[in-house]
């Protein structure tokens, strides 16, 4: 499997997120002669110490304001391994930004300051980590130099992280005192911390576990793009559907459903392409794993077109055209029952109404409250009723099948993350 | 249900599907997309992923090149014997039209990679292009590091940095209203050293200039220019024959070679992976311009 890791980083303004961004690469090698020469120029420009803020800050108003307004993606490796990392921002205002990045994060990395502890957009993070169900939580105690590497003061956040975490049910939080200025336990130990034992951060993000293996689940295939070549050679009759497997393995010979339909049929083919400088061709192949984008043949002539989802015919989802889901609303525009907006879930978007609003996430005491609307930046449960049936599974037991985006159908803005809650309905 | 213990998934393998699904996505819910195809290697590799997500039929897609009348000549050949073989469309916007008709003039450096960005627009409008592919990636520079995967694009072509959607798991929302066009990255999370593993392993032809050869060039400010009709010494520049190559391609005018002694994909890849120097800062003068030059033309609506 891929060693590849892909991390986020989120925190309150001026936490320091950029800075240790900026000290994670730096440290590792991963920042070249050419961005080091142009960050001390613009640093000594101002008059300044060399900014670490500034190797990731790269829109103009972020580097006048200081602040970080959109998630950056940097690319970075070590010898063990290499790592995508979506450098998020801290502000509320930018809350849908964090939520962009951890939505595929195997680890997101939440900044506190240790001078202040945890505060709301601690809270509102660890639930984004733990509403996304982000493998791993690192909580990354900034700026220990400034508390006289107190270890009174990151003992007592690191326990109030926890009951938090406890909550939300988020699993793993490893809780890492560190000073990005200095370099604290970013990649080597730090002697001013001898009190501490655990992994430096780099330690850490080179042993976490990244993704979890969705490929010994049931088969879900969401169709993309029917290929018909129509042409007068060997492919002349050819029909494939195309798409990535969201989860689980197809083999030929495999019996299937294709949903919504719900029609029975089996893979007869499964096909790579092959291209040369000079032709485009296919080549057979017996399997395919999740993740991998592929081509299927099936064995007979039915109705299948983009939208369609092949599933295991022995542990088929079925279809629905209600859902009760968790949703991190990201418009400035309050949701309202009665509200009419795109629903895109896999390969289909379709009409949706949302007929219910259960509830939001009171973030101090991570209770559900009543609400009639949700806010930008509340997470909120709601009940949606859909124009068309959607091959939906829990989110979690599947990510793919399981999220969706709630859309503005006249300005198509996006409006939710949605994730589909399961049975019992938890909040998270 | 049968499981291969056969099957594993590298590193690259997940990158050609995550940019396969990327093309699928695109040609099933925009009507008139196009391939931005400048005959530079990231725009090569584009294609050759485009070709493979659709296999066995061809690209669904037209390729448009804004042309800046500055290119290499091995650079126009490479697109045009590419375009002959495989049969595709291609549209190509000239700057060098604009120029001689007054609709652009000439910087006074000479340079015209900034003058492609109105030709660009004024193409995507003419023929209704609604979403534009682009082989820009977020390892080149800091403002593409910025970039969604799915960009909107307002009626005038900007980019609005400040207030990009959201782009949550693999969800791509690419509508839009009439006038907007989406720029789409399929190659957002690959790294030059990714795109140089993958031509290896793929074999995938590249134009002469990204290999090494003898050339005439002359250094300014720490980059070596080739000593062509568009670029030519000043006083106290002195011209030797070096053994170079490019490491991207863009106008002769502002587009530096690299100090090279390697012949193959595979040599190219050692050389990349020990280099201290990004790709952009060692070869492009137009990035130096300002402390956001990339920011800035991709607000006015460059890729």
């Amino acid at each position: 499997m891929s060693t590849l890791l892909r991390l986020a980083t989120a925190g309150s303004v001026d936490d320091g997120k950029s800075t240790l961004v900026g000290r994670l690469l730096h440290d590792c090698k991963a920042i070249l002669a050419d961005q080091i020469a142009h960050v001390k120029t613009v640093s000594e420009a101002r008059g300044g110490d060399f900014d670490f803020a500034l190797l990731t800050d790269g829109l103009r108003a972020e580097r006048e304001q200081g602040i970080t307004i959109d998630v950056a993606y940097r690319y970075f490796a070590t010898d063990k391994r290499s790592f995508i990392l979506a450098d998020c921002p801290g502000h509320v205002q930018y809350t849908r930004n964090t939520v962009t990045g951890a939505s595929t994060a195997d680890v997101v990395i939440i900044l506190v300051d240790a001078r202040h502890g945890v505060l709301e957009q601690t809270r509102r993070h660890l639930a984004v980590a733990g509403l996304l169900r982000v493998p791993h939580v690192v909580l990354a105690v900034n700026k220990i130099d400034l508390v006289d590497y107190d270890e009174a003061v990151f003992t007592k956040i690191a326990k109030d992280v926890s009951e938090v975490a406890d909550q939300l049910g988020i699993a793993d939080v490893q809780a890492i005192p560190v000073s990005a200025l200095v370099g604290d336990n970013v990649v080597d130990h730090s002697a001013a911390t001898s009190w501490y034992d655990g992994p430096t951060l780099l330690q850490y993000l080179e042993n976490a576990t990244g993704r979890t293996d969705t490929s010994n689940q049931p088969l879900r295939f969401p169709v993309q793009y029917v290929v018909r070549p129509q042409t007068d050679d060997e492919y002349r009759d050819y029909r494939g559907y195309t798409g990535t497997v969201a989860s689980g393995t197809v083999a030929v010979g495999d019996p299937v459903i294709v949903l919504p339909t719900g029609r029975r049929t089996t893979i007869a083919g499964i096909d790579r392409p092959v291209v040369t400088p000079t032709s485009t061709a296919v080549a057979e192949r017996p399997s395919a794993v999740a993740g991998e984008a592929v081509t299927i043949r099936l064995a007979d002539d039915i109705d299948v077109a983009r939208g369609s989802v092949i599933v295991a015919a022995e542990a088929s989802p079925g279809t629905r055209r209600e859902l009760a889901a968790t949703v991190s609303w990201l418009s400035d525009r309050p949701l309202t029952v009665g509200a009419r907006v795109l629903i895109k879930h896999t390969t289909t978007t379709a009409q949706a109404i949302v007929t219910k609003i259960t509830g939001a996430l009171d973030l101090d005491t991570l209770g559900v409250i009543d609400a009639t609307e949700l806010h930008l930046n509340d997470i909120g449960k709601v009940q949606l009723k859909i124009a068309a049936p959607l091959a939906a599974d829990p989110y979690s037991s599947n990510a793919i099948t399981g999220s969706f985006l709630l859309i503005d159908a006249h300005d198509g803005w996006t409006l939710a993350a949605g994730m589909i809650d399961d049975e019992e309905g938890e909040l998270l | 249900m049968t499981i291969t213990a056969t099957n594993t998934v590298t590193e690259l393998d997940a990158l050609e599907s995550e940019s396969i699904f990327v093309f699928r996505e695109v040609a099933a819910e925009f009507e008139r997309p196009v391939i931005l195809f400048s005959g530079g290697k990231d725009s090569i590799v584009m294609l050759h992923l485009a070709r493979k997500a659709f296999a066995p039929a061809g690209v669904p897609f037209t390729l448009l090149h804004v042309d800046t009348g500055h290119n290499f000549p091995e650079v126009l050949a490479y697109r045009d014997s590419v375009v002959a073989e495989l049969g595709l469309r291609l549209e190509v916007a000239s700057v060098e039209d604009y120029i001689a008709d007054g609709r652009l003039r000439e910087r006074t450096d000479g340079t015209r990679n900034q003058l492609q960005t109105i030709p660009l627009l004024d193409a995507i409008n003419a023929h209704r292009f609604d979403a534009v592919f682009g082989g820009g990636r977020r390892d080149e520079e800091r403002a593409r590091a910025k970039e969604r995967i799915f960009s909107l694009r307002d009626e005038f072509g900007q980019w609005d940095p400040r207030n990009q959607r959201p782009e949550l798991w693999s969800l791509y929302n690419g509508r839009h209203r009439p006038g907007e066009h989406v720029r789409v990255f399929p190659l957002s999370n690959w790294t030059e050293l990714d795109v140089w593993h993958y031509i290896e392993r793929e074999q995938i032809p590249l134009p002469s200039i990204y290999y090494a050869h003898e050339r005439d060039v002359f250094e300014r400010d720490g980059m070596l220019l080739a000593v062509g009709p568009y670029s030519q010494p000043r006083e106290g520049e002195t011209v030797s024959s070096r053994q170079v190559r490019y490491r991207t391609v863009g106008d002769m005018s502002c587009t530096g070679a690299v100090a090279s002694t390697a012949t193959s994909a595979a040599e190219v890849v050692i050389e990349v992976a020990a280099s201290e120097i990004t790709e952009r800062g060692a070869t492009r003068a137009d990035d130096r311009a300002s402390e956001a030059a990339m920011e800035d033309r991709k607000r006015e609506g460059y890729f």
